[in-house]
Protein backbone atom coordinates (compact mmCIF):
# COMPACT_ATOMS: atom_id res chain seq x y z
CA UNK A 1 0.00 0.00 0.00
CA UNK A 2 1.61 3.18 -1.11
CA UNK A 3 1.49 6.32 0.95
CA UNK A 4 -0.77 8.16 -1.56
CA UNK A 5 -3.33 4.91 -1.57
CA UNK A 6 -3.60 5.48 2.62
CA UNK A 7 -4.47 9.33 2.31
CA UNK A 8 -7.05 8.19 -0.16
CA UNK A 9 -8.52 6.15 2.05
CA UNK A 10 -8.38 8.14 5.11
CA UNK A 11 -10.24 10.98 3.38
CA UNK A 12 -12.84 8.15 2.37
CA UNK A 13 -12.87 7.09 6.10
CA UNK A 14 -13.33 10.50 7.23
CA UNK A 15 -16.16 12.04 5.16
CA UNK A 16 -18.36 8.75 5.44
CA UNK A 17 -17.53 9.68 9.05
CA UNK A 18 -18.73 13.06 8.91
CA UNK A 19 -21.86 12.00 6.65
CA UNK A 20 -22.63 9.54 9.24
CA UNK A 21 -22.90 11.86 12.32
CA UNK A 22 -24.66 14.34 10.07
CA UNK A 23 -27.75 11.49 8.68
CA UNK A 24 -27.29 10.39 13.47
CA UNK A 25 -27.27 13.57 14.16
CA UNK A 26 -30.68 14.61 12.29
CA UNK A 27 -32.23 11.23 12.42
CA UNK A 28 -36.11 11.60 13.92
CA UNK A 29 -34.85 8.61 16.50
CA UNK A 30 -32.27 11.50 18.29
CA UNK A 31 -35.19 14.27 18.01
CA UNK A 32 -36.36 13.27 21.90
CA UNK A 33 -33.25 12.93 23.55
CA UNK A 34 -31.95 16.35 21.51
CA UNK A 35 -35.26 18.39 22.56
CA UNK A 36 -35.07 17.59 26.20
CA UNK A 37 -30.99 17.86 26.19
CA UNK A 38 -31.82 21.54 24.77
CA UNK A 39 -33.84 22.39 27.55
CA UNK A 40 -31.01 21.46 29.94
CA UNK A 41 -30.53 25.57 30.95
CA UNK A 42 -34.09 26.16 31.66
CA UNK A 43 -34.38 23.01 33.93
CA UNK A 44 -35.02 24.63 37.26
CA UNK A 45 -36.70 28.12 35.56
CA UNK A 46 -40.16 26.31 35.29
CA UNK A 47 -41.69 28.26 37.36
CA UNK A 48 -40.92 31.41 35.92
CA UNK A 49 -42.29 30.26 33.20
CA UNK A 50 -41.09 32.75 30.32
CA UNK A 51 -39.18 30.31 28.61
CA UNK A 52 -40.39 29.38 24.78
CA UNK A 53 -40.51 25.31 24.89
CA UNK A 54 -39.17 23.07 22.17
CA UNK A 55 -41.51 22.64 19.83
CA UNK A 56 -42.01 26.45 18.91
CA UNK A 57 -37.96 27.04 17.63
CA UNK A 58 -36.83 25.61 14.16
CA UNK A 59 -36.06 21.55 14.55
CA UNK A 60 -39.55 20.88 14.69
CA UNK B 1 -31.68 10.03 52.65
CA UNK B 2 -29.47 13.04 51.83
CA UNK B 3 -29.71 16.38 52.84
CA UNK B 4 -30.42 19.11 51.23
CA UNK B 5 -27.42 20.00 48.26
CA UNK B 6 -26.32 22.82 47.41
CA UNK B 7 -23.64 23.99 44.24
CA UNK B 8 -20.76 25.00 44.87
CA UNK B 9 -20.19 29.11 43.82
CA UNK B 10 -17.96 30.26 45.76
CA UNK B 11 -15.18 28.74 43.13
CA UNK B 12 -17.51 30.38 40.39
CA UNK B 13 -17.09 33.78 42.45
CA UNK B 14 -13.62 33.64 42.87
CA UNK B 15 -13.01 33.24 39.33
CA UNK B 16 -15.44 35.44 38.04
CA UNK B 17 -13.90 38.51 40.26
CA UNK B 18 -10.08 37.90 39.10
CA UNK B 19 -11.51 37.67 35.41
CA UNK B 20 -12.29 41.37 35.58
CA UNK B 21 -9.25 42.22 37.68
CA UNK B 22 -7.24 40.38 34.86
CA UNK B 23 -8.62 41.70 32.29
CA UNK B 24 -7.86 45.43 33.39
CA UNK B 25 -4.62 44.45 34.06
CA UNK B 26 -3.81 42.15 30.49
CA UNK B 27 -5.77 44.99 29.02
CA UNK B 28 -3.72 47.71 30.91
CA UNK B 29 -0.19 46.34 29.20
CA UNK B 30 -1.79 46.22 25.88
CA UNK B 31 -2.32 49.65 26.02
CA UNK B 32 1.36 50.16 27.84
CA UNK B 33 2.83 48.63 24.81
CA UNK B 34 0.55 50.27 22.59
CA UNK B 35 1.74 53.46 23.23
CA UNK B 36 5.41 52.34 23.66
CA UNK B 37 5.00 51.79 19.71
CA UNK B 38 3.72 55.15 19.07
CA UNK B 39 6.17 56.39 21.76
CA UNK B 40 8.75 54.26 22.37
CA UNK B 41 10.36 56.12 25.28
CA UNK B 42 7.66 55.09 27.09
CA UNK B 43 9.96 51.99 28.41
CA UNK B 44 12.02 55.05 30.93
CA UNK B 45 14.78 52.50 29.57
CA UNK B 46 13.79 50.00 31.78
CA UNK B 47 14.55 46.26 30.74
CA UNK B 48 11.69 44.76 32.48
CA UNK B 49 9.52 47.42 30.90
CA UNK B 50 10.67 46.88 27.28
CA UNK B 51 8.15 46.08 24.53
CA UNK B 52 9.88 42.68 24.37
CA UNK B 53 9.40 41.32 27.68
CA UNK B 54 5.98 42.90 28.64
CA UNK B 55 4.19 41.81 24.96
CA UNK B 56 4.47 38.06 26.30
CA UNK B 57 3.16 39.42 29.37
CA UNK B 58 -0.02 40.93 27.81
CA UNK B 59 -0.31 38.18 26.01
CA UNK B 60 -0.62 35.59 28.90
CA UNK B 61 -2.41 37.91 30.88
CA UNK B 62 -5.78 38.47 28.93
CA UNK B 63 -5.42 34.64 27.73
CA UNK B 64 -4.63 32.70 30.29
CA UNK B 65 -5.83 34.91 33.24
CA UNK B 66 -8.18 36.65 32.19
CA UNK B 67 -9.91 34.62 29.27
CA UNK B 68 -8.64 31.70 31.41
CA UNK B 69 -10.38 32.36 34.44
CA UNK B 70 -13.50 33.28 32.97
CA UNK B 71 -13.21 30.11 31.56
CA UNK B 72 -13.05 28.30 34.57
CA UNK B 73 -16.13 30.81 36.26
CA UNK B 74 -18.60 29.45 33.51
CA UNK B 75 -17.27 25.58 33.12
CA UNK B 76 -17.72 25.25 36.85
CA UNK B 77 -21.08 27.89 36.45
CA UNK B 78 -22.53 25.44 33.72
CA UNK B 79 -21.64 21.85 34.44
CA UNK B 80 -23.17 22.02 37.98
CA UNK B 81 -26.04 23.97 36.31
CA UNK B 82 -26.79 21.43 33.54
CA UNK B 83 -26.13 18.21 35.40
CA UNK B 84 -27.65 19.42 38.54
CA UNK B 85 -25.53 18.59 40.92
CA UNK B 86 -22.54 19.68 42.82
CA UNK B 87 -18.61 19.82 41.48
CA UNK B 88 -16.61 16.78 42.15
CA UNK B 89 -14.66 18.26 44.74
CA UNK B 90 -14.77 21.48 46.67
CA UNK B 91 -10.74 20.66 47.28
CA UNK B 92 -9.49 20.38 44.25
CA UNK B 93 -11.68 23.19 42.61
CA UNK B 94 -10.10 25.44 45.52
CA UNK B 95 -6.60 24.20 44.21
CA UNK B 96 -7.64 25.11 40.52
CA UNK B 97 -8.21 28.24 41.80
CA UNK B 98 -5.19 29.31 43.50
CA UNK B 99 -3.27 26.81 41.28
CA UNK B 100 -4.25 29.03 38.29
CA UNK B 101 -3.50 32.40 40.38
CA UNK B 102 -0.21 31.22 41.47
CA UNK B 103 0.55 30.45 37.88
CA UNK B 104 -0.15 33.70 36.59
CA UNK B 105 1.73 35.28 39.48
CA UNK B 106 4.84 33.53 38.63
CA UNK B 107 4.00 34.91 34.90
CA UNK B 108 4.04 38.20 36.46
CA UNK B 109 7.40 37.99 38.03
CA UNK B 110 9.30 36.09 35.49
CA UNK B 111 8.08 37.64 32.23
CA UNK B 112 9.47 41.10 32.81
CA UNK B 113 12.60 39.75 34.21
CA UNK B 114 13.02 37.81 30.54
CA UNK B 115 12.80 34.53 31.79
CA UNK B 116 11.67 32.94 28.43
CA UNK B 117 11.21 29.38 26.72
CA UNK B 118 10.51 32.17 23.60
CA UNK B 119 7.59 29.63 22.40
CA UNK B 120 4.33 32.07 21.58
CA UNK B 121 1.78 31.97 24.24
CA UNK B 122 3.87 28.92 25.72
CA UNK B 123 6.66 31.17 26.95
CA UNK B 124 6.42 29.77 31.02
CA UNK B 125 9.62 27.76 32.09
CA UNK B 126 9.46 24.58 32.62
CA UNK B 127 8.70 24.80 36.95
CA UNK B 128 5.68 27.05 35.85
CA UNK B 129 4.96 24.69 32.79
CA UNK B 130 4.62 21.68 35.22
CA UNK B 131 2.63 23.57 37.72
CA UNK B 132 0.25 24.17 35.31
CA UNK B 133 -0.04 21.08 33.75
CA UNK B 134 -0.99 19.68 37.48
CA UNK B 135 -3.51 22.52 37.83
CA UNK B 136 -4.94 21.51 34.74
CA UNK B 137 -4.89 17.27 35.52
CA UNK B 138 -7.21 18.49 38.68
CA UNK B 139 -9.56 20.76 36.48
CA UNK B 140 -10.00 17.77 34.58
CA UNK B 141 -10.52 15.50 37.06
CA UNK B 142 -13.18 18.49 38.75
CA UNK B 143 -15.33 18.15 35.78
CA UNK B 144 -15.34 15.43 34.17
CA UNK B 145 -15.89 14.03 37.82
CA UNK B 146 -18.97 16.17 38.10
CA UNK B 147 -20.32 15.04 34.59
CA UNK B 148 -20.04 11.51 35.82
CA UNK B 149 -21.94 11.89 38.72
CA UNK B 150 -24.68 13.98 37.24
CA UNK B 151 -28.55 13.75 38.28
CA UNK B 152 -29.71 14.37 34.16
CA UNK B 153 -29.24 11.71 31.46
CA UNK B 154 -27.96 13.85 28.77
CA UNK B 155 -24.54 15.67 28.95
CA UNK B 156 -25.94 19.48 27.75
CA UNK B 157 -23.92 20.20 24.36
CA UNK B 158 -21.72 23.15 26.17
CA UNK B 159 -20.17 20.39 28.53
CA UNK B 160 -19.26 18.96 25.65
CA UNK B 161 -17.11 21.82 24.16
CA UNK B 162 -15.59 22.64 27.39
CA UNK B 163 -14.94 19.05 27.75
CA UNK B 164 -12.97 18.97 24.57
CA UNK B 165 -10.80 22.28 25.63
CA UNK B 166 -9.98 21.24 28.69
CA UNK B 167 -8.64 17.47 26.92
CA UNK B 168 -7.00 18.79 24.34
CA UNK B 169 -5.41 21.93 26.16
CA UNK B 170 -3.88 18.99 28.59
CA UNK B 171 -2.90 16.97 25.33
CA UNK B 172 -0.95 20.51 23.51
CA UNK B 173 0.51 21.56 26.73
CA UNK B 174 2.71 18.45 27.56
CA UNK B 175 3.69 17.88 24.23
CA UNK B 176 4.79 21.50 23.16
CA UNK B 177 6.53 21.92 26.57
CA UNK B 178 8.20 18.60 26.31
CA UNK B 179 11.83 20.24 27.15
CA UNK B 180 15.25 19.77 28.77
CA UNK B 181 15.98 21.63 31.73
CA UNK B 182 19.72 22.94 31.90
CA UNK B 183 19.05 25.52 34.98
CA UNK B 184 16.17 25.96 37.49
CA UNK B 185 14.87 28.90 34.65
CA UNK B 186 16.21 28.13 31.41
CA UNK B 187 15.04 24.75 29.42
CA UNK B 188 15.37 23.90 25.42
CA UNK B 189 12.82 22.36 23.55
CA UNK B 190 13.17 18.54 22.82
CA UNK B 191 12.25 18.90 18.96
CA UNK B 192 14.65 19.93 16.59
CA UNK B 193 14.32 22.81 14.05
CA UNK B 194 11.51 22.83 11.47
CA UNK B 195 9.61 20.19 14.10
CA UNK B 196 9.86 22.47 17.00
CA UNK B 197 8.17 25.13 14.32
CA UNK B 198 5.45 22.61 13.96
CA UNK B 199 4.64 21.52 17.44
CA UNK B 200 4.73 24.89 18.39
CA UNK B 201 1.89 26.18 15.91
CA UNK B 202 0.27 23.15 16.58
CA UNK B 203 -0.27 23.91 19.66
CA UNK B 204 -0.22 27.62 18.88
CA UNK B 205 -2.98 26.95 16.50
CA UNK B 206 -4.98 24.95 18.77
CA UNK B 207 -4.82 27.34 22.09
CA UNK B 208 -6.38 29.51 19.64
CA UNK B 209 -9.27 26.45 18.45
CA UNK B 210 -9.59 25.14 21.65
CA UNK B 211 -9.00 27.48 24.43
CA UNK B 212 -10.10 30.62 22.74
CA UNK B 213 -13.03 28.97 20.25
CA UNK B 214 -14.36 25.88 21.78
CA UNK B 215 -14.16 26.26 25.29
CA UNK B 216 -16.10 30.45 24.68
CA UNK B 217 -18.65 28.35 22.21
CA UNK B 218 -19.11 26.30 25.71
CA UNK B 219 -20.35 29.49 27.02
CA UNK B 220 -22.00 30.71 23.95
CA UNK B 221 -24.15 27.70 24.19
CA UNK B 222 -25.29 28.04 27.87
CA UNK B 223 -25.93 31.86 28.17
CA UNK B 224 -27.45 32.90 25.03
CA UNK B 225 -30.19 30.50 25.51
CA UNK B 226 -30.55 31.33 28.81
CA UNK B 227 -29.84 35.22 28.38
CA UNK B 228 -32.50 34.97 25.28
CA UNK B 229 -35.12 32.82 27.54
CA UNK B 230 -35.41 30.75 24.57
CA UNK B 231 -33.55 27.06 23.45
CA UNK B 232 -30.83 27.17 20.98
CA UNK B 233 -31.94 27.37 17.45
CA UNK B 234 -31.01 23.76 16.61
CA UNK B 235 -29.38 21.23 19.26
CA UNK B 236 -28.76 19.01 15.73
CA UNK B 237 -26.87 21.54 14.55
CA UNK B 238 -24.41 22.27 17.36
CA UNK B 239 -24.03 18.17 17.76
CA UNK B 240 -22.43 18.80 13.87
CA UNK B 241 -21.02 21.44 14.57
CA UNK B 242 -18.90 19.84 17.98
CA UNK B 243 -17.54 17.06 15.84
CA UNK B 244 -16.78 19.02 12.39
CA UNK B 245 -15.09 21.88 14.74
CA UNK B 246 -12.97 19.70 16.79
CA UNK B 247 -11.58 17.32 14.18
CA UNK B 248 -10.72 20.30 11.73
CA UNK B 249 -9.23 22.00 14.18
CA UNK B 250 -6.19 20.19 15.40
CA UNK B 251 -4.76 20.31 11.17
CA UNK B 252 -5.03 23.91 10.88
CA UNK B 253 -1.65 24.75 12.41
CA UNK B 254 0.86 24.80 9.58
CA UNK B 255 -1.17 28.17 8.21
CA UNK B 256 1.29 30.03 10.50
CA UNK B 257 4.89 28.55 8.59
CA UNK B 258 3.68 29.43 5.07
CA UNK B 259 6.67 30.07 2.46
CA UNK B 260 9.31 28.74 5.93
CA UNK B 261 11.55 25.36 5.59
CA UNK B 262 8.15 23.63 6.82
CA UNK B 263 7.09 20.84 3.96
CA UNK B 264 5.39 22.64 1.42
CA UNK B 265 2.90 19.62 1.45
CA UNK B 266 2.49 20.53 5.21
CA UNK B 267 1.86 24.04 4.24
CA UNK B 268 -1.20 23.24 1.80
CA UNK B 269 -2.68 20.41 4.19
CA UNK B 270 -2.57 23.41 6.99
CA UNK B 271 -4.59 25.97 4.40
CA UNK B 272 -6.82 23.22 2.67
CA UNK B 273 -8.20 22.50 6.88
CA UNK B 274 -8.29 26.15 7.50
CA UNK B 275 -10.90 27.17 4.72
CA UNK B 276 -12.36 24.00 5.68
CA UNK B 277 -13.15 25.70 8.63
CA UNK B 278 -15.68 28.06 7.91
CA UNK B 279 -17.71 25.64 7.38
CA UNK B 280 -18.93 24.65 11.49
CA UNK B 281 -17.61 28.28 12.40
CA UNK B 282 -20.37 29.90 10.79
CA UNK B 283 -22.52 26.80 11.68
CA UNK B 284 -21.92 27.81 15.23
CA UNK B 285 -22.40 31.35 14.92
CA UNK B 286 -25.48 30.89 12.58
CA UNK B 287 -26.79 28.71 15.56
CA UNK B 288 -25.88 31.33 18.06
CA UNK B 289 -27.71 34.30 16.15
CA UNK B 290 -30.64 32.24 15.11
CA UNK B 291 -31.90 31.25 18.77
CA UNK B 292 -32.64 34.76 18.41
CA UNK B 293 -35.12 34.21 15.86
CA UNK B 294 -38.61 35.63 16.64
CA UNK B 295 -37.23 37.64 19.60
CA UNK B 296 -35.27 39.61 18.38
CA UNK B 297 -36.66 42.79 19.98
CA UNK B 298 -35.37 41.67 23.19
CA UNK B 299 -31.91 43.24 21.53
CA UNK B 300 -32.94 46.20 21.78
CA UNK B 301 -33.40 46.67 25.41
CA UNK B 302 -30.94 44.11 27.02
CA UNK B 303 -27.01 44.80 26.50
CA UNK B 304 -26.38 41.92 27.87
CA UNK B 305 -28.02 40.50 24.87
CA UNK B 306 -26.32 43.17 23.06
CA UNK B 307 -22.76 41.74 23.99
CA UNK B 308 -23.55 38.26 23.64
CA UNK B 309 -24.79 38.86 19.91
CA UNK B 310 -22.47 41.23 18.73
CA UNK B 311 -19.69 38.87 19.93
CA UNK B 312 -21.03 36.12 17.63
CA UNK B 313 -21.14 38.81 14.27
CA UNK B 314 -17.18 39.19 15.38
CA UNK B 315 -16.45 35.73 15.82
CA UNK B 316 -17.92 35.12 12.16
CA UNK B 317 -16.23 37.60 11.26
CA UNK B 318 -12.75 36.55 12.52
CA UNK B 319 -13.49 33.17 11.22
CA UNK B 320 -14.11 34.05 7.94
CA UNK B 321 -10.61 36.73 7.56
CA UNK B 322 -8.90 33.63 9.44
CA UNK B 323 -9.89 31.12 6.48
CA UNK B 324 -8.78 33.83 3.63
CA UNK B 325 -5.40 34.66 5.32
CA UNK B 326 -4.95 31.13 5.32
CA UNK B 327 -4.45 31.37 1.98
CA UNK B 328 -1.22 31.00 0.91
CA UNK B 329 -1.20 33.92 -1.51
CA UNK B 330 -3.33 35.89 0.68
CA UNK B 331 -0.06 35.07 3.43
CA UNK B 332 2.52 36.10 1.01
CA UNK B 333 0.68 40.12 1.48
CA UNK B 334 -0.85 39.67 5.42
CA UNK B 335 2.15 37.85 7.11
CA UNK B 336 4.51 39.50 9.78
CA UNK B 337 2.41 42.72 9.34
CA UNK B 338 -0.37 44.22 11.61
CA UNK B 339 -2.94 42.90 9.58
CA UNK B 340 -2.52 39.54 11.66
CA UNK B 341 -2.68 41.65 15.15
CA UNK B 342 -5.89 43.35 14.11
CA UNK B 343 -6.89 39.76 12.99
CA UNK B 344 -6.45 38.41 16.35
CA UNK B 345 -8.15 41.40 18.23
CA UNK B 346 -10.98 41.24 16.22
CA UNK B 347 -11.22 37.59 17.67
CA UNK B 348 -9.59 37.92 21.07
CA UNK B 349 -11.24 41.61 21.82
CA UNK B 350 -14.73 41.07 19.83
CA UNK B 351 -15.26 37.49 20.30
CA UNK B 352 -13.59 36.20 23.37
CA UNK B 353 -13.78 39.10 26.09
CA UNK B 354 -17.21 40.52 24.76
CA UNK B 355 -18.81 36.72 25.34
CA UNK B 356 -17.41 36.60 28.60
CA UNK B 357 -18.12 40.30 29.54
CA UNK B 358 -21.72 39.02 28.78
CA UNK B 359 -21.78 35.93 30.80
CA UNK B 360 -20.00 37.50 33.68
CA UNK B 361 -22.88 40.21 33.82
CA UNK B 362 -25.45 37.54 33.58
CA UNK B 363 -23.51 35.45 36.24
CA UNK B 364 -22.45 37.76 38.37
CA UNK B 365 -25.89 38.84 40.26
CA UNK B 366 -26.64 34.68 40.28
CA UNK B 367 -23.66 34.25 42.50
CA UNK B 368 -24.66 37.05 44.81
CA UNK B 369 -28.07 36.77 45.18
CA UNK B 370 -29.14 40.01 43.14
CA UNK B 371 -31.79 40.41 40.88
CA UNK B 372 -30.11 42.20 38.73
CA UNK B 373 -26.62 44.46 37.62
CA UNK B 374 -26.47 47.38 39.75
CA UNK B 375 -27.00 50.01 36.27
CA UNK B 376 -28.41 48.64 33.22
CA UNK B 377 -27.05 51.80 31.83
CA UNK B 378 -23.50 51.12 32.68
CA UNK B 379 -24.05 47.66 30.88
CA UNK B 380 -25.27 49.67 27.65
CA UNK B 381 -22.72 52.34 27.97
CA UNK B 382 -20.01 49.15 28.29
CA UNK B 383 -21.48 48.14 25.17
CA UNK B 384 -20.94 50.59 22.99
CA UNK B 385 -17.47 51.79 24.52
CA UNK B 386 -16.34 47.85 23.31
CA UNK B 387 -17.61 48.09 20.30
CA UNK B 388 -16.26 50.96 19.18
CA UNK B 389 -12.96 50.33 20.84
CA UNK B 390 -12.78 47.46 18.59
CA UNK B 391 -13.82 48.74 15.63
CA UNK B 392 -10.99 51.58 16.30
CA UNK B 393 -8.70 48.46 16.75
CA UNK B 394 -9.26 46.68 14.12
CA UNK B 395 -9.80 48.81 11.33
CA UNK B 396 -6.80 50.55 12.37
CA UNK B 397 -4.59 47.43 12.00
CA UNK B 398 -6.34 46.48 8.81
CA UNK B 399 -5.00 49.33 6.86
CA UNK B 400 -1.87 49.48 8.26
CA UNK B 401 -1.35 45.78 7.75
CA UNK B 402 -1.98 45.95 4.23
CA UNK B 403 0.15 49.12 3.22
CA UNK B 404 2.98 47.30 5.25
CA UNK B 405 2.69 44.45 3.43
CA UNK B 406 2.57 46.15 -0.17
CA UNK B 407 5.27 48.53 0.96
CA UNK B 408 7.45 45.78 1.76
CA UNK B 409 6.58 43.83 -1.47
CA UNK B 410 7.30 46.89 -3.60
CA UNK B 411 10.66 46.64 -5.90
CA UNK B 412 11.86 48.69 -8.28
CA UNK B 413 12.79 48.30 -11.66
CA UNK B 414 16.30 47.11 -10.91
CA UNK B 415 15.36 44.17 -8.48
CA UNK B 416 16.09 46.51 -5.05
CA UNK B 417 13.55 47.00 -2.61
CA UNK B 418 11.75 50.22 -2.74
CA UNK B 419 11.16 51.02 0.74
CA UNK B 420 13.32 50.13 3.74
CA UNK B 421 11.96 49.16 7.08
CA UNK B 422 12.22 52.16 8.55
CA UNK B 423 10.39 54.19 5.55
CA UNK B 424 7.38 51.78 6.14
CA UNK B 425 7.58 52.45 10.14
CA UNK B 426 7.61 56.14 9.56
CA UNK B 427 4.07 55.16 7.57
CA UNK B 428 3.04 53.13 10.87
CA UNK B 429 2.38 56.06 13.09
CA UNK B 430 -0.90 57.61 13.02
CA UNK B 431 -2.85 53.78 12.93
CA UNK B 432 -0.72 52.70 16.26
CA UNK B 433 -2.17 56.26 17.28
CA UNK B 434 -5.97 54.70 16.68
CA UNK B 435 -5.04 51.77 17.81
CA UNK B 436 -3.59 52.67 21.25
CA UNK B 437 -6.94 54.87 21.47
CA UNK B 438 -9.25 52.01 20.46
CA UNK B 439 -7.35 50.31 23.30
CA UNK B 440 -7.88 52.49 25.63
CA UNK B 441 -11.62 52.91 24.80
CA UNK B 442 -11.86 48.66 25.48
CA UNK B 443 -9.98 49.75 28.52
CA UNK B 444 -11.95 52.51 29.89
CA UNK B 445 -15.65 50.01 29.73
CA UNK B 446 -13.60 47.24 31.32
CA UNK B 447 -13.39 49.74 34.45
CA UNK B 448 -17.04 50.90 34.14
CA UNK B 449 -17.80 47.28 34.28
CA UNK B 450 -15.41 46.98 37.46
CA UNK B 451 -17.37 49.64 39.05
CA UNK B 452 -20.57 48.35 38.49
CA UNK B 453 -19.59 44.57 39.63
CA UNK B 454 -17.98 46.39 42.77
CA UNK B 455 -21.54 48.31 43.48
CA UNK B 456 -23.63 45.24 42.77
CA UNK B 457 -21.48 43.20 44.84
CA UNK B 458 -20.79 45.52 47.64
CA UNK B 459 -23.54 44.36 50.73
CA UNK B 460 -24.43 41.08 49.49
CA UNK B 461 -24.29 37.96 50.58
CA UNK B 462 -23.08 35.16 48.60
CA UNK B 463 -25.97 33.06 47.39
CA UNK B 464 -26.54 29.66 48.12
CA UNK B 465 -28.58 27.77 45.36
CA UNK B 466 -30.26 24.26 46.85
CA UNK B 467 -30.53 22.12 43.91
CA UNK B 468 -33.21 20.46 43.28
CA UNK B 469 -34.28 17.34 43.76
CA UNK B 470 -35.28 14.19 40.91
CA UNK B 471 -39.10 14.25 39.76
CA UNK B 472 -38.87 10.83 39.87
Amino acid sequence: MSFGFVQGLITIVLMVLFVGIVVWAYSSRQKKRFDEASMLPFAEDDAQGDVRRKGENKDD
Amino acid sequence: MEQQQTYNYKVVRQFAIMTIVWGIVGMAVGVLIAAQLVWPQLNFEIPWLSYGRLRPLHTNAVIFAFGGSALFATSYYIVQRTCQTRLFSDGLAAFTFWGWQAVIVLAAITLPLGKTMAKEYAELEWPIAILIAVVWVAYAIVFFGTIMKRRVQHIYVANWFFGAYILTIALLHIVNNMSMPVTLFKSYSVYPGAMDAMVQWWYGHNAVGFFLTAAFLGMMYYFVPKQAGRPIYSYRLSVVHFWALISLYMWAGPHHLHYTALPDWVQSLGMVFSLMLLAPSWGGMINGIMTLSGAWHKLRDDPILKFLIVSLSFYGMSTFEGPMMSIKTVNALSHYTEWTIGHVHGGALGWVAMISIGALYALIPVLFGRERMYSIRLIEWHFWLSTIGVVLYIVSMWIAGVMQGLMWRAVNDDGTLTYSFVETLVHMYPYYTVRFLGGVVFLVGMFIMAYNVWKTISGARPAVQPIPQPAH
